[in-house]
């Protein structure tokens, strides 16, 4: 019956690096067209269900398909967003050919890029707001600008489903906005977006779906029905008391759900985490 | 220029000087992925797997290339398949190998009589005792390696800058790794008669990181590199020829000293430029320092992303 489900459709999906899995029997059906903040504490996986859908890890079970048809035969769909730490910023590479690398697929062997694939590298550079510094060493960029680059490489792709990994993570709140808008933007021209994050309150306003991810999805639906007290104590346990205690704000600040218990949630958080 | 002609007489020191430039430039331009990739402690495990192959090769008989590459790609197979799991990390892999190999080798050439001249030309090169045959050999290895590396530039670039994006695209990573080392299998084979075992990991390194030191871009480093490497064959087979020296390690010798100056003079990356500009050396705090890199793309827009960048710091 899901075989030919159009959008992302996850079937029992496992993934491991070891002999445990770190992700257990994930159904998920994401329609296309949607935005989907991917969220959970870390270790929890969100990383893990984004390479999972890729293939990217040893071990695997289940399937991932994109409208009815297994991912792995139509890679080029899906665009990726890796961790920016992951990559060594001082090759002699500028921002337009990391960019470039977005259109290698379509590119081949042999040949060097075309002027369309030029083109289309320049566009996507002026459209995350770095026109000007498309001929900059990628070493000589800061934290939002290597982001920016990482992003228009995955633009650049032309997917139909985009997968990033915390691409908020240290960069600044200029390319911050800027990543919220595209995304929202790119979601608008009929993409599908997972984006795993670790700010609630930016994913539940900027999301059309939450996935509340730990080892196995706790919840995952619009933020009004997800983005509730039970929901992030079951996916965050202890961890959330202590944003609770430092940052009480933060939580409450989306203004999703106000009135709930603190101290049942730090008890109950307590239980799951330490015992 | 009598100098310089003057030795190219006899057909010997034309044999010797092409094999040079030969080795040279395949190293050279390889290098830029040892470099990239910090492959330098793999090409010098590497330079001694191959002995085994080289010696059965200068034993049995046949082409010293074949016994070589069987040798090499043998050992890269079992490096890379016993670091595959987690247990065995890859350099553990590596040491284990490449010194069991070279053990081998040597155990093989002591079970000849006389060798123990043989034994210092594998390991420091014989160029004067090079034929036209090998260095026909060579030449046909260097322009497959070069070729191959051209033909699978962005491929090999892609896998080498950001291996997870590569897979995800679809691209078989493993293949283009196991690939770069078959190369550097055989770029190695290329330089044994020039610099032999010992010293190859100098070619394979010192021309490359000199042109990082000169270019901000890959494409023209790796062809800095080939050309550095092809010229410090050519000066240091001279030195040799003048000086009496060992050529392999006066072609070595050039190239450290070629780094040398170029680490303390290159105008872009040098020891002195750094100094005199008074900068810092952390190279992601300077957009928000410098001026725009070029006036033609909108230095205005470019002032504003690096204002803005200012007040918001990356978290690093």
């Amino acid at each position: 019956m899901a075989t030919n489900q159009a959008g992302l459709v996850l079937r029992g999906l496992s993934a491991g690096y070891g002999e445990t899995w770190v992700l257990d029997g994930i159904d998920l059906v994401v329609p296309p067209g949607r935005l989907v903040g991917v969220i959970g504490p870390n270790g929890s996986g969100k990383s893990t269900l984004l390479r999972a859908i890729l293939g990217l890890v040893p071990n695997k079970a289940g399937s991932a398909t994109l409208d009815g048809a297994p991912i792995e035969g139509q890679r080029r769909r899906v665009a990726y967003v890796p961790q920016r730490e992951l990559v060594d910023w001082s090759f002699p590479l500028s921002a337009s050919q990391v960019v470039g690398m977005g259109r290698y697929p379509r590119i081949g062997p042999v040949r060097g890029p075309s002027s369309g694939d030029r083109q289309a590298v320049a566009a996507t550079l002026d459209r995350v707001g770095m026109g000007a510094l498309g001929d900059r060493q990628i070493g000589a960029l800061s934290g939002g600008q290597q982001q920016r680059v990482f992003l228009a490489r995955a633009l650049v792709q032309e997917a139909s489903v985009l997968l990033l990994d915390e691409p908020m993570t240290g960069v600044d709140r200029a390319t911050e906005e800027a990543i919220t808008e595209l995304m929202g933007d790119l979601r608008d021209d009929g993409a599908t977006i997972l984006h795993a994050t670790h700010d609630l309150e930016g994913a539940a306003d900027a999301s059309d779906l939450l996935c509340f991810v730990n080892g196995r999805v706790v919840a995952f639906g619009p933020p009004a029905a997800t983005f509730t007290p039970e929901t992030l104590h079951a996916t965050f346990g202890g961890e959330l008391m202590i944003m609770d205690a430092g940052d009480h704000a933060h939580v409450h600040g989306g203004g999703h759900h106000g009135g709930h218990d603190s101290a049942g949630g730090r008890e109950h958080g307590t239980d799951r985490w330490v015992g | 220029m009598g100098w310089l002609t003057d030795p190219l007489s006899l057909e010997l020191f034309q044999r010797a000087l092409i094999a040079a430039m030969v080795m040279g430039a395949t190293c050279g331009a390889i290098g830029a992925y040892v470099v990239l990739r910090r492959l330098a402690f793999i090409g010098d495990a590497l330079s001694h797997a191959v002995f085994p192959g080289v010696v059965l090769a200068y034993v049995g008989g046949f082409p010293i290339f074949v016994g070589a590459m069987v040798a090499g790609a043998l050992t890269s197979l079992a490096i890379a398949i016993v670091s595959r799991g987690q247990r065995i990390r890859e350099d553990t892999a590596i040491g284990i190998f490449f010194a069991g190999a070279f053990a081998l080798g040597i155990v093989l050439i002591s079970t000849q009589t006389g060798y123990q001249r043989d034994l210092g030309a594998f390991l420091v090169g014989d160029l004067l005792g090079v034929s036209w045959g090998q260095i026909a050999a060579s030449a046909v290895s260097g322009a497959l390696v070069i070729g191959l590396l051209v033909a699978l530039r962005k491929e090999l670039l892609l896998a080498s800058f950001d291996r997870v994006y590569a897979q995800a695209l679809g691209y078989p990573v493993f293949a283009l790794e196991l690939l770069l080392l078959l190369l550097l299998t055989a770029t190695i084979v290329v330089s044994l008669s020039a610099v032999g075992i010992i010293l190859v990991l100098a070619m394979l390194v010192t021309p490359a990181a000199t042109a990082r030191l000169l270019v901000d871009r890959f494409t023209p480093m790796m062809i800095t590199g080939a050309g550095l490497g092809a010229l410090y064959g050519v000066v240091g087979w001279y030195a040799s020829f003048y000086l009496a020296w060992s050529p392999g390690g006066a072609i070595v010798l050039t190239a450290t000293l070629a780094f040398v100056i170029a680490f303390v003079l290159s105008p872009s990356h040098g020891m002195l430029a750094h100094r005199l500009r008074r900068h810092p050396q952390h190279g992601a705090l300077r957009p928000a320092i410098d001026p725009p890199a070029g006036h033609d793309h909108g230095p205005r827009e470019d002032r504003v992303v690096a204002s803005v960048e200012r007040r918001h710091p990356p978290g690093r």
